[in-house]
């Protein structure tokens, strides 16, 4: 009687932890299975570096540079708000504040990772947007920087909570033998600590990365969504996961352009799989040189 | 041995660990160009009491300190005492070798030096050979000083840890167990260096090796669950003791 319940929680906890594999497997295929189909018709090469995205005008266009330009720059935007802000609040939390106010900052930034996208994508547009407009004196304030700057909010919880651990790890006897040198706690901030914690904000940035590029819904809202080459971060941009968005909808079944979304999706797959890829590398890094102490 | 020039006084000193007594009422004398040996059972104190001479114990959350220490009559403890500055004149070295890791060999042992601000690269330089040279390591380690110092043995690193130490040009070195991670050869390199470093500065050593306060040390303090029991030269510690906890413990009936 008991074999026969350990066999099927044995095989139970098997099928669980294979499913997500094959989950995972079968959703690669049918990506890889529709996306491809697009090739038969466009060659890869105008695909990926075409400036024109007319998906419905005849002949239709699929040119998908201006999408992954716009991808990307919003990205970086976001990353270059991101990571000083998230390594300035997670030195903050780890070194600077006492014990009680960490504890709420750090409650108040998980707090952050709380909010649905589309509610920032929302605040964004009621109150970042005008401001920007008015700011930069612009015909409307729907922008690459404003997609940047609600992606940065939402970047912010990975990228702080990550780099908190990272430094945390660092172990104590370093801390102390630079304090011991006569060193003041911001030299030892920044000549021992952040070195000694800097794959893991290397894997912290990456991370923040990998969530900003996938996210759909706030950039969707706040972008602007123009298909055209972006020349500065002050155009509105149309990035790779708001073209699925917006036109899966309307897309024929089976016709190109379906197909191209799905090619796109492979190209969102491909980019996520390498930041994941770089930010484990990364991070696998951070805890050997941490065991080898 | 009161007419030895007195370099640092602990004056009833109290310290906690979070409401838990580890030192309570401390008073010890360390002498310039003397070493001094702290030897007593684990959790004795002992290492508590040296974190306190540079106030490195206060940097544990929690950790509380009451009463005085005195270097060149100066208190440590009084209000807004320069603590970079203390910790320039009164070095330490720990148990465990600490090179910081992403710094090279020569970067491991300028780091105190650079810490204060800018110093020409000759100078540097200088300064880097000069401690390596102290420290017994220069010969090992010349020709490939931009190494990572974590690449070293154990017994390098130590004392890589020492030069980095010695870099700064203390008055005071602390050294808390310094060979409790090493083998006896490094060991035997440690305490020789020991014998020449007295000449310029005041030791004082934490350890568990009571051959070894008696190899290096010229006075001894024995610590006994927070209090210093008995403090004498260390011919006396081991001979001649007056309390017979201090006999128990150097003839090994306990602890």
């Amino acid at each position: 009687m008991k074999r026969t319940t350990e066999w099927i929680i044995e095989k139970l906890i098997f099928i669980s932890g294979i499913g997500s594999i094959v989950f995972v497997a079968l959703i690669f295929f049918f990506l890889l299975k529709e996306g491809l189909s697009l090739f038969a018709s466009v060659n890869v090469f105008s695909f990926l570096f075409g400036v024109n995205w007319y998906p419905i005008s005849e002949p239709p266009q699929f040119g998908i540079l201006p999408l992954i330009l716009g991808s990307l720059l919003v990205t970086l935007g976001a990353v270059v708000i991101a990571v000083p802000l998230g390594i300035a609040s997670a030195l903050y939390v780890a070194e600077v504040a006492p014990k009680w106010l960490s504890e709420i900052l750090k409650s108040g930034i998980e707090l952050l990772a709380a909010i649905p996208s589309i509610v920032l994508g929302f605040i964004g547009i009621a109150t970042l947007a005008p401001f920007l407009k008015n700011v930069f004196n612009l015909p409307s304030g729907l922008t690459a920087l404003a997609g940047s700057i609600m992606l940065a909010f939402m970047a912010m919880p990975t990228i702080v909570s990550i780099i908190e651990d990272s430094i945390n790890s660092v172990p104590r006897s370093y801390r102390e033998g630079s304090l011991a040198l006569g060193a003041t706690r911001w030299q030892t901030i920044y000549r021992v600590i952040l070195p000694a914690a800097s794959s893991g904000i290397l894997a912290a940035i990456m991370l923040g990365i990998g969530r900003v590029i996938g996210e759909t819904m706030a950039v969707l809202m706040i972008t602007g969504n123009a298909a055209i080459l972006p020349t500065s971060i002050l155009q509105p941009v149309r990035t790779l996961t708001a073209t699925i968005a917006a036109e899966m909808g309307e897309a024929v079944s089976g016709s190109e352009h379906y197909f191209a979304l799905f090619a796109i999706g492979i190209v969102l797959f491909v980019i996520s799989f390498i930041i994941n890829l770089v930010a484990d590398f990364f991070m696998n890094r951070n805890k050997k040189r941490n065991k080898k102490k | 041995m009161d007419k030895l020039p007195i370099k640092m006084k602990a004056v009833d000193l109290n310290a906690w660990f979070s409401g838990k007594q580890a030192l309570s009422k401390i008073n010890m004398d360390v002498y310039s160009n003397k070493v001094t040996a702290v030897i007593g059972p684990s959790g004795c104190g002992k290492s508590t009491f040296v974190r306190n001479l540079n106030r490195l114990h206060e940097t544990i959350p929690g950790a509380t300190v009451e009463g005085a220490v005195f270097l060149d009559e100066e208190n440590i403890f009084k209000p807004r005492y320069d603590l970079v500055d203390l910790r320039r004149r009164v070095g330490m070295v720990f148990q465990k070798p600490t090179p910081f890791p992403t710094m090279s060999i020569y970067e491991n042992a300028a780091a105190g030096i650079k810490l204060a601000g800018r110093v020409p690269r000759p100078v540097v330089d200088q300064a880097v050979e000069t401690a390596l040279k102290q420290a017994a390591l220069w010969n090992e380690v010349k020709d490939c000083l931009d190494k990572p110092g974590i690449g070293l043995s154990g017994g390098q690193q130590q004392r890589l840890c020492i030069a980095r130490t010695l870099a700064v040009r203390p008055e005071v070195i602390l050294l808390d167990e310094p060979c409790s991670a090493l083998d006896p050869i490094s060991t035997g390199k440690i305490e020789e260096l020991i014998h020449e470093l007295k000449k310029e500065y005041a030791i004082v050593i934490v350890t568990h090796n009571m051959q070894q306060a008696a190899r290096v040390a010229d006075f001894t303090g024995f610590f006994l669950l927070g209090e210093l029991v008995e403090f004498d030269v260390t011919g006396k510690i081991f001979t001649a003791p007056r309390d017979k906890r201090t006999e128990d413990y150097v003839t090994g009936r306990f602890g």
